[in-house]
């Protein structure tokens, strides 16, 4: 059959199609009005496909098969596409599935706590005996603000509603950020993974240590008590998600390194929307319950006990039984 | 169906039906404009929304911030996921992100390679991310590999180009089909050519046609139409 024939003889099929599908793609419910019922699109995909072959082994010109391979892809992309989930798929997935991840990397997971608690308590030692120290990492103006927004007492700058939720734009901007960059710096053999940790490990061990040696210890932790286990967990867990990546590409195993890598970001990135909650769960609560002074110190710790308390329920516990 | 020439950027595709889609994947200036234009819109969208969110004070610089954080990390996963895998820039440039396997991207791939930007981008203006696109051969870089996502050419429909008219000759001997393709792209084509492109082009066939310059190019159109089927 020439090429002509074989054109008239199919040309109305294919407009029927590339009309069929220009209205899946624009998301139009496809049972009004469409030119196939959504029923009959596979087989009319599969006789594309043998015009598609048979076009290429006859030799038919180079613009009949840029016509004919958009629309065979086209309808590839319909027909095999993963199926759309809604969003009480994240409710499951935070009910269920995150803390069984979590449990999964349970050695990276104690790697990370090593890597950020272990400098964190060192530090806080060093500088609480020589507070001098906190000069080695922090710059005097920002020792200087630290001292000013710790100083117990009523403060000069007393927050209102506004400001909070001023702050809680900045943490929610800050730190979900610093743990996205922590989770693909470890794509670089884990390496930047690691160095978030240790660098947030030792910063925040030398102000504590710092502002404990001043003497302003009540004003920092129980500021930092509320939404401490939420903040310090999310970055543990951040780093969980990079070092698995790091660690793929370093030790693939059995499989290429390429492969490895895929497999390992797809179950870290999964790991970091659980840190995402976390993070913004720890946000809310530092804009909105930390910065408030007029609570008593007993509430306030006992607040921070029960989230750590909470955050270890959760992720020991949840998600044991089959839903 | 041959292999992709080695110079093309085709990646072919075999689907479940036994053919083979071919995805035209882009390369590093394409996808450079389409971040170039993208980066326009988000930061003019938020130079905007500063300039009114600024009348609500405090509070709203807490929205903004939040706002920026949105932008600048979910503005192309959003867009990747609910948008047939294309953003502003990426669709004024004709591209769309697709799994390697050509089909739409889902909500976990899109996060990978966007968060991965992060060090895509590193140390300066996607330095490692160029030199991983250009060591590969779908010029994935760093956060397309971790999420085996390729960026491909949204294909425009084609208007079939008509043979110039003619009368149409027989051919003396039968063709390959790789053969009888390359005549009719050649007479196809003819349109897109200067007359003395398309003289230098029919001299290669002059062996075959026992002709030269203009008599040998109608002589191959004259063969293109009857292997079309066009009546003689």
């Amino acid at each position: 059959m020439k090429q002509r024939h074989f054109e008239q003889r199919h040309a109305a099929d294919w407009r029927t199609f590339a009309a069929t599908l220009d209205r899946l793609e624009h998301r139009q419910s496809a049972e009004t009005a469409a030119p196939l019922p959504v029923a009959e699109l596979p087989g009319a995909y599969r006789r594309l496909c043998q015009h598609l072959a048979i076009a290429r082994t006859r030799g038919y010109s180079g613009a009949l098969l840029d016509r004919l391979n958009p629309l065979a892809l086209r309808a590839y992309q319909q027909l095999y596409r993963a199926p759309q989930r809604r969003w009480p798929v994240v409710l499951d997935f935070l009910t269920g599935d995150f803390p069984r991840r979590v449990r999964a990397e349970a050695r990276l997971f104690w790697l990370c706590a090593a890597l950020f608690y272990l400098p964190l308590l060192g530090m806080a030692v060093a500088v609480h005996q020589t507070p001098e120290l906190i000069y080695s990492v922090l710059p005097p103006e920002t020792v200087a603000d630290l001292e000013a927004m710790y100083a117990p007492g009523p403060r000069a700058d007393a927050r209102n509603a506004t400001d909070n939720l001023a702050m809680f734009g900045f943490y929610i901007y800050n730190n979900i950020s610093i743990a996205f960059r922590t989770f693909a710096g470890g794509i670089l053999l884990g390496i930047g993974s690691v160095l978030v940790l240790l660098f947030n490990g030792v910063f925040i061990g030398a102000i504590s240590g710092y502002l404990t040696a001043r003497g302003y210890a009540e004003t920092f932790y129980t500021f930092v008590a509320g939404h401490g286990a939420f903040e310090l967990t999310g970055i543990v867990l951040a780093g969980v998600a990079g070092l698995k990546m790091g660690w793929a590409v370093a030790a693939p195993g059995r499989l290429s390194r390429l492969e490895a890598l895929r497999r390992a970001a797809a179950g870290g990135v999964r790991i970091l929307i659980g840190v995402i909650a976390l993070l913004v769960l720890a946000a809310f609560i530092e804009a909105f319950w930390s910065g408030n002074r007029a609570v008593p110190a007993a509430i306030k710790y006992a607040v921070g006990a029960a989230g750590w308390g909470l955050v270890i329920l959760y992720l020991t516990r949840a998600g044991r039984r089959a839903p | 169906m041959s292999a992709p020439a080695l110079l093309d950027t085709v990646h072919p595709l075999e689907t479940p039906e036994g053919i083979t889609l071919n995805l035209r994947v882009a390369g590093p200036l394409a996808r450079a404009l389409a971040w170039a234009a993208d980066s326009l819109i988000k930061y003019g969208a938020l130079w905007g929304l500063l300039l009114a969110l600024a009348f609500l004070g405090q509070g709203g610089f807490g929205l903004w911030l939040i706002a920026l954080f949105l932008t600048e990390w979910f503005y192309p996963v959003l867009f990747e996921v609910y948008a047939d895998g294309a953003t502003p820039g990426k669709k004024a440039l004709g591209l769309k992100v697709v799994h390697a396997n050509g089909t739409p991207v889902d909500w976990p791939a899109a996060l990978i390679r966007n968060l991965l930007r992060a060090v895509d981008f590193l140390p300066a203006f996607y330095g490692f991310g160029v030199v991983a696109m250009l060591s590969n051969r779908h010029f994935q870089r760093l956060g397309d590999l971790a999420a085996g996502t390729v960026v491909i050419y949204r294909e425009p429909p084609t208007t079939t180009p008509a043979l110039p008219p003619g009368p149409a000759l027989p051919l003396g001997a039968p063709l390959s089909p790789t053969e009888q393709r390359l005549l009719l792209d050649f007479a196809e084509r003819g349109a897109t050519l200067n007359p003395e492109r398309r003289a230098e082009l029919a001299e290669l066939l002059a062996g075959f046609t026992g002709l030269h310059g203009q008599a040998g190019v109608e002589r191959l159109q004259a063969h293109a139409r009857w292997l079309m089927g066009e009546p003689s």
